[in-house]
């Protein structure tokens, strides 16, 4: 865009809408960490014990020690139920972002992408309905266990990040440069040497923002992933044990807990362990990603 | 293994992946629609539910659905694109632009559960709501809104700069040019967006659990008063919407024929999701066409 | 025709019987799940007599009821335990109304092989000291617990009368009575409890200590698993929760629906807590 000389400035609906938006986020980071640092100020729980505690026991009553908030067993089941869902999505929907850029893009524009976008608007809850009535009963019956599971819930959350990874991939990979197509053509090779040793490596940062941006969503999720997972308060010790995540912990308690009380305070210090964790995946996808990759 | 060889096995491998999305897909749709659908009729979708009896419908839950995202996108709308608009045309490296762009990546990085509790402790507490459509429309205000912004910034960026440049030229003011040259031509794509993005709110339950409820009065549309909790319109009465209902129907599980409901009620869901799909595609496309020369 | 095409659809209520005079408002209830088919039928009876009354009623267990109720944002919270029982619930200013009592069965998937427990093997499972079915004379089965959440009066009321206050071991829960049926009835080896008004054919119904879980053994005192159902109000009810009240506590309730439902009338019990 050229300039003619000095501009006016925007006028003050557009900076007042730009303005609410700024003051939203910064009212939600406020609120909840207000709300989630109650349980280190004013109950007095170590920090340390939330995070590595791992019994939760809220409703201890004080004859027998007193309240135990341990967040361990919440916190392992989500960091292994995402982590499992990103590793089992990923190489399909990479694949799947090569064959529309690369391999078939009339079929892919025409066929796959409209089948990703659709995957992308079916809402949570139908998910986990799907989940419930099928991956449940299904692993209960040839794999064994109770069926609500760990690897219920990442197959569930695996579907559900695929667009997401597809998406930004698709994205990384027609930014790589035509030049670099030409030249390995030119060269000789064929359609996959191209791919492996030239494309995907380019196209390596876009790709990997596309999975933290995944992991990211498999970790916020919440309904789909509560009704298949089991929601028992112990870390996991395999494939097939029931776990329960940060995000169904809160689901499952925020609705019968006194506010003011240990029990919702600590599910509050919940709240703000996501806030972080969604901090801290937005600095990685800038490491990885580049600047405003994660917006 | 010859290079040749490899390739075409790749190729193949491509192709499967393709294939099972696509096949994946179809399955999932098949069996959504088809275990749902026949439950699917007119009583279903206007009766209310009924908590312990069998035959129950979802006519407030749909309707809340549809009026919760209406009273949402009116807020979003104008809030959204006007951020879009200071991005697209006004921003630069400062302080407000940077500050911008992270409220950006940090609300669209915030579990849609942590914004139905902002709206809990903000909307439906603080403010004094209760729990009702408005803190529901709220919450999924904050919800929507950076994806609404990226849309409508991808949208206005993509107008070709030959037309700001041509009505600046003229003399016309930029905030002028904005609003009769660029925001038209950005038309298409802001509906097609808008569209696809109504398609999610529509589904979305998360945040609406503690924000919206978990319950909706007998709504009746006879009912003239807007202060009545009967009344469909009043903002102030609980909106349990569909997608909330399926999740509830399934925890509380006392309705003898919960699968029925919760079946016909993902079909629905779906079905809608579908048609907002398809929508926004025949949206862009005839959009498209009727301004061709863009 | 019109009109009957309207009145086909439940969202024109106008179609019905009006009357002019008697209660009118909006009451919303929610709480325990094992109550909550007796209010929710009340609720239909009273809304059907008195036309310009919506009464919501909700689950979410006892907790929620209780906690909602004393933060004022519902009207009446029903929990299947004393308020001053739940731990981080503000009591002091809720007012109590009983109005019925259940009884909560054993209840486990109809193949584990086994029709009686003893008060002690029944604590030995839940604390996880016994873990297969066989041990207990069953099938070749693992004991799969499954609880209710910590926010359920149901199961407060359990641990109280029937584990003697002996905390169980971490496992599988789930939000309400329902689902603890639909699991139960599901899952191979699993056992849990349930009140009477949700026993049926699906799930398998222990005997405790050789006393089945029946009305008449609750009654007389010999089957000890059972609580009173409240409904607290925060303060005294106003007119229309009054009114409401006063409708479950009336005979036309608590002869007819309460013991149809699979409750027991307070006014029967013959002993007391």
């Amino acid at each position: 865009m050229s300039k003619t000389g000095p501009r006016p400035g925007p006028p003050r609906l557009v900076v007042g809408a730009a303005a609410v938006l700024v003051v939203v986020t910064a009212a939600v980071v406020v609120f909840i960490a207000w709300r989630g640092l109650a349980t280190f100020l004013v109950n007095k729980v170590h920090p340390f014990e939330f995070l590595a505690g791992v019994v939760w026991r809220p409703d201890r009553p004080a004859a027998e020690g007193g309240p135990l908030v341990g967040i361990l067993p919440f916190l392992a089941g989500s960091v292994i139920v995402s982590t499992l869902a990103v590793a089992m999505s990923t190489p399909l929907s990479v694949a799947s972002a090569v064959f529309v850029t690369e391999v078939a893009p009339n079929w892919g524009l025409r066929v796959l992408q409209p089948a990703i976008e659709v995957f992308a608007g079916i809402p949570s809850v139908v998910y986990g309905w799907v989940g419930l009535n099928v991956l449940v009963p299904f692993i209960r019956n040839h794999l064994g266990g109770l069926g609500f599971s760990v690897l219920a819930g990442a197959l569930v959350l695996s579907v559900m990040v695929m667009p997401t990874i597809v998406g930004v991939a698709v994205d990384a990979l027609k930014a790589v440069p035509l030049e670099l197509k030409n030249a390995a053509y030119g060269l000789g090779s064929t359609r996959w040497q191209f791919i492996r040793y030239v494309l995907l490596p380019a196209a390596r940062g876009g790709v990997l923002t596309g999975v933290v941006l995944g992991l990211s969503r498999a970790f916020g999720e919440t309904l789909a992933v509560q009704m298949v997972i089991g929601n028992t308060r112990l870390v996991p010790r395999s494939l097939l044990s029931p776990a329960v995540t940060l995000t169904s912990g809160i689901a499952m308690d925020m609705g019968h807990t006194a506010a003011g009380s240990l029990w919702n305070n600590a599910l509050w210090s919940m709240a703000l362990v996501l806030l972080a964790t969604s901090f801290l995946f937005i600095v990685v996808i800038r490491l990885v990603g580049g600047k405003g990759a994660a917006g | 293994m010859s290079d040749r060889l490899k390739d075409r096995l790749a190729t193949a491998a491509f192709w499967a992946a393709a294939v099972l999305v696509t096949v994946l897909l179809a399955w999932l749709l098949a069996w959504i629609l088809g275990r749902g659908l026949r439950y699917v009729d007119w009583s279903f979708l206007s009766f209310p539910p009924s908590n312990f009896e069998a035959g129950g419908g979802i006519g407030p839950q749909l309707f809340n659905s549809v009026w919760l995202l209406l009273i949402s996108m009116l807020i979003t709308v104008p809030v959204a694109l006007f951020s879009a608009v200071y991005l697209a045309e006004y921003s630069g490296p400062g302080f407000f632009s940077s500050a911008i762009r992270l409220s950006l990546e940090t609300l669209t990085s915030l579990p849609s559960i942590v914004i139905g509790l902002f709206g809990l402790l903000v909307f439906v507490n603080f403010a004094h709501l209760g729990y009702s459509v408005l803190a529901g429309a709220l919450a999924l205000t904050v919800l929507n809104l950076p994806a609404m912004v990226r849309i409508a910034e991808e949208a206005l960026r993509a107008v070709p700069s030959e037309l700001r440049e041509a009505s600046l030229a003229l003399g016309v003011d930029h905030w002028e040019t904005v609003r009769r040259v660029v925001l038209p031509a950005a038309f298409p794509s802001l509906l097609t967006g808008l569209i696809l993005i109504a398609g999610r709110v529509f589904g979305e339950a998360a945040a609406l659990l503690y924000t919206a409820g978990m319950s909706s009065p007998d709504i009746s549309f006879t009912e003239l008063d807007p202060t009545s909790p009967r009344s469909p319109w009043n903002l102030l009465r609980a909106g349990e919407t569909l997608a909330v209902h399926i999740w509830k129907v399934n925890s509380e599980g006392v309705v003898p024929d919960a699968r029925r409901v919760a079946d016909g009620s993902a079909a629905v869901l779906v079905l809608v999701v579908l048609l907002f799909n398809l929508g926004a595609r025949w949206a862009g496309r005839r959009m498209s066409r009727k301004m061709t020369g863009l | 025709m019109m009109v009957s095409v309207l009145c086909t659809s439940a969202l024109v209520p106008g179609c019905s019987r009006k009357d002019a005079g008697g209660p009118a408002g909006s009451l919303v209830i929610a709480g325990s799940t094992a109550l909550q088919p007796l209010v929710d039928q009340a609720a239909k009876q009273f809304m059907a007599n008195n036309t310009r009354v919506q009464i919501t009623v909700n689950g979410g267990g006892s907790g929620a009821g209780l906690t909602q109720v004393a933060e004022g944002s519902i009207d009446i919270g029903d929990s299947d335990i004393a308020a001053e029982e739940m731990p981080g619930v503000d009591a002091s200013k809720l007012v109590d109304h009983k109005v019925a009592v259940v009884g909560f069965a054993v209840v486990a998937n109809p193949r584990v092989g086994v029709d009686n427990l003893t008060q002690r093997q029944l604590i030995d499972i839940f604390t996880g000291r016994l873990t297969n079915w066989k041990e207990l004379g069953g099938a070749d089965q693992r004991i799969v617990v499954i609880n209710r959440g910590k926010g359920s009066g149901t199961r407060a009321a359990f641990k109280q009368w029937a584990l003697r206050g002996n905390e169980e071991i971490e496992s599988m829960n789930v939000d309400s009575s329902g689902e603890v049926r639909q699991t139960v009835a599901a899952t191979p080896g699993a056992i849990s409890y349930l009140a009477f008004s949700y026993l049926d054919d699906s799930v398998k119904v222990l005997n405790l200590d050789g006393v089945a879980p029946t009305v008449e053994n609750v009654t007389s005192g010999r089957y000890p698993v059972w609580s009173y159902e409240h409904m607290y109000t925060k303060g005294d009810p106003g007119p229309l929760a009054k009114a409401f009240l006063d409708y479950i506590l009336s005979d036309a309730v608590q002869k007819s629906l309460v013991t149809r439902l699979g409750y027991i009338p307070v006014a029967d019990m013959q002993v007391t807590r």
